[in-house]
């Protein structure tokens, strides 16, 4: 089993609210204290994909598109224990479009050969646009199926267990297939141990340009698909009431009052 | 310039489907056309008439093949139809099988694509969408570069549609479809009491506070009282505390319901994305200075171990 993971590095998505800041001039937001990190679906999706690895045999590449620091994600990704790892660079680019990505993504993977499943996560932490996995598979002429958070090797093909509305759906295909992940209780990311941590070191990564996927940067310079044209923190002009009373009884009371009264308008 | 919109017919009419043909009311009132639904599948129940009573044109594909949603074979089947139609805006929005399609489908017809649009509208001829950015901390404004412009809108959020007064042109078209490279084989629904998540009117939900699965026994007996359906944090699904399906947040259960109670729930952005446009929010949480707060009508500081239980007993009291 050939599995390769793409992973996205960005900002902090724990960021206290409070610290968030919008650069206006290239619409979007200042790093300022907050550390660059992995996206946590991508992190799951490299788990499913180890725990796969650790079932039937295998190899896993792990793949990023990113910027001066990406070389972190993968490191932690080799860490993590996937195989080896490539880098492309984003020379600049900032926030690409999802087509873009998925143009840059797939030319890297062409290059690296034949792989039975590819890996990404369901969205990112940042701009969450969700739409990577999908314009991924169509150029890879692939077929996808999103929300994946469980897969088997079936004799020759794949079986796929992903989140529905109402609860769990099987899928079966032959490879190689796209499958975007989400979280799950099965697949949360393992933490590195010391000694795959130094051991990382010596793992190969290889890295490229846009240049060296033949990409001009035309398409690798991500405006075609779409743009952000505002970004804006949204205004909440709420003040919560928080209920009063002499004591614990006098309080529970008082809440139970509003939301009685909230349910009251409701049936 | 026409409106297209993509429905599948296995949902029949509902909240969702109202809300995404209301969204193309609203852009036709400045970009004209007229607007096209493409309905996958044979129609549920007065889907058909719903629908016809609120558009201008309704386009069916009810072959058994479509009955029951397949990716690839749905893909084809929309590609197929959307194409000729030549339409510069393509609208979905009844839940997670449409959303999967979203990207590829503008793929295949040369369009740009986003999701979880709350907000579509037409600026000077170019598509502008607008949806969360940073896990809710900030609002993006997109323009689509490309047409078609295929969104994925929060349906359920949106403004129902109204019906027109007219009833549309009916037509039954059929497509050609190949063997698909991948299948769903098997659909499990999770035992379910009560209504889904999504069309609940109020919701009592608990968090990584709780500390464990027994406490949502506990608000079992407030949602019942109230007449709430559950849902919970991701800290408390991912600890497997409750199923997967229970979450409320960006990456789970997109909620609005009238009412929404957080139980030691501390209000990380991400799952304020998926129950901020609740109508009124309460919460109980030990930490007064917690995000849940800046977003509630009105909420306890105490420990919820103090609080529901007595909240139930008084709830019921009130309530009988």
């Amino acid at each position: 089993m050939r599995t390769l993971v793409c992973l996205k590095q960005i900002l902090d998505p724990d960021l206290p609210a409070r610290d968030f800041q919008i650069d206006a001039e290239s619409r979007e937001a200042k790093q300022g204290s907050a550390n660059l990190v992995t996206n946590i679906f991508c992190e799951n999706a490299l788990e499913t994909a180890l725990q796969l690895r650790d079932r039937v045999g295998g190899e896993i590449t792990a793949l990023c598109y990113g910027g001066e620091k990406a070389e972190d994600v993968l490191r932690k990704a080799l860490a993590m224990t996937a195989d080896n790892a490539a880098l492309v660079s984003r020379e600049g680019v900032s926030n690409p479009d999802s087509l873009a990505v998925a143009k840059v993504l797939a030319a890297a993977i062409r290059k690296l050969g034949d792989f039975d499943l590819i890996l990404v996560g369901r969205e990112s932490g940042d701009w969450g646009v969700g739409q990577t996995g999908g314009l991924l598979a169509e150029e890879l002429g692939m077929p996808c199926l999103t929300l994946v958070d469980e897969i088997e090797a079936e004799g020759e093909g794949l079986r796929l267990r992903r989140q529905s509305d109402v609860g769990f759906e099987i899928a079966e295909c032959s490879s190689p297939v796209v499958a975007t992940i989400t979280n799950h209780e099965a697949n949360v990311p393992r933490i590195p141990k010391t000694r795959d941590v130094m051991m990382s070191y010596r793992k190969p990564l290889t890295q490229w340009t846009h240049a060296d996927l033949e990409l001009d940067n035309e398409v690798a310079g991500g405006r075609s698909y779409y743009e952000v044209v505002e970004l804006f923190v949204p205004t909440k002009d709420i003040e919560c009431e928080f209920v009063e009373g002499d004591d614990l009884n006098e309080r529970v009371a008082s809440l139970a009052g509003k939301l009685s009264a909230v349910a009251d308008a409701v049936s | 310039m026409s409106i297209a919109i993509v429905l599948f017919g296995e949902y029949g009419f509902d909240r969702a489907v109202a809300g995404v043909i209301g969204c193309g009311q609203a852009l036709k009132a400045t970009t004209g056309g007229e607007i096209v639904a493409v309905v996958i599948g044979a129609p549920a129940g007065e889907m058909t008439s719903e629908v016809a009573g609120r558009v201008d044109r309704v386009i069916v594909a009810s072959q058994p093949e479509l009955g029951e949603y397949q990716p690839e074979t749905a893909i084809d089947a929309m590609k197929q139809i959307l194409a000729p139609l030549g339409a510069s805006i393509v609208l979905l929005g009844n839940d997670t099988y449409s959303q999967e399609v979203t990207p590829r489908l503008a793929s295949r017809l040369g369009g740009s694509s986003l999701a979880d649009a709350v907000e579509v509208k037409s600026v000077n001829g170019a598509v502008h969408a607008i949806r969360s950015a940073y896990g809710g901390k900030a609002m993006a404004t997109y323009e689509l570069k490309r047409s078609p412009a295929v969104v994925w809108v929060r349906a359920r959020a949106l403004a129902p549609a109204e019906p027109t007064g007219a009833v549309a042109t009916m037509e039954e078209t059929s497509v050609n479809l190949g063997e698909a490279a991948l299948r769903i084989v098997e659909r499990r629904a999770e035992v379910q009491e009560g209504v889904r998540l999504e069309d609940a009117q109020i919701i009592v939900s608990g968090g990584r506070g709780l500390g464990g699965p027994e406490p949502f026994e506990m608000l079992k007996e407030l949602a019942q009282v109230l007449g709430a359906e559950q849902g919970a944090s991701r800290a408390a699904c991912d600890a497997g505390w409750v199923p997967p399906s229970w979450q409320v947040g960006q990456t789970g259960k997109k909620v609005a319901p009238e009412l929404y109670l957080a139980i030691a729930i501390s209000g990380a952005s991400q799952h304020l994305l998926g129950m901020g446009d609740s109508k009124v929010i309460a919460a109980v949480n030990t930490d007064g200075d917690a995000p849940i707060f800046k977003h509630c009508s009105f909420g306890i500081v105490e420990d919820y171990k103090n609080v529901v239980p007595l909240l139930t007993e008084k709830l019921a009291e009130m309530r009988k």
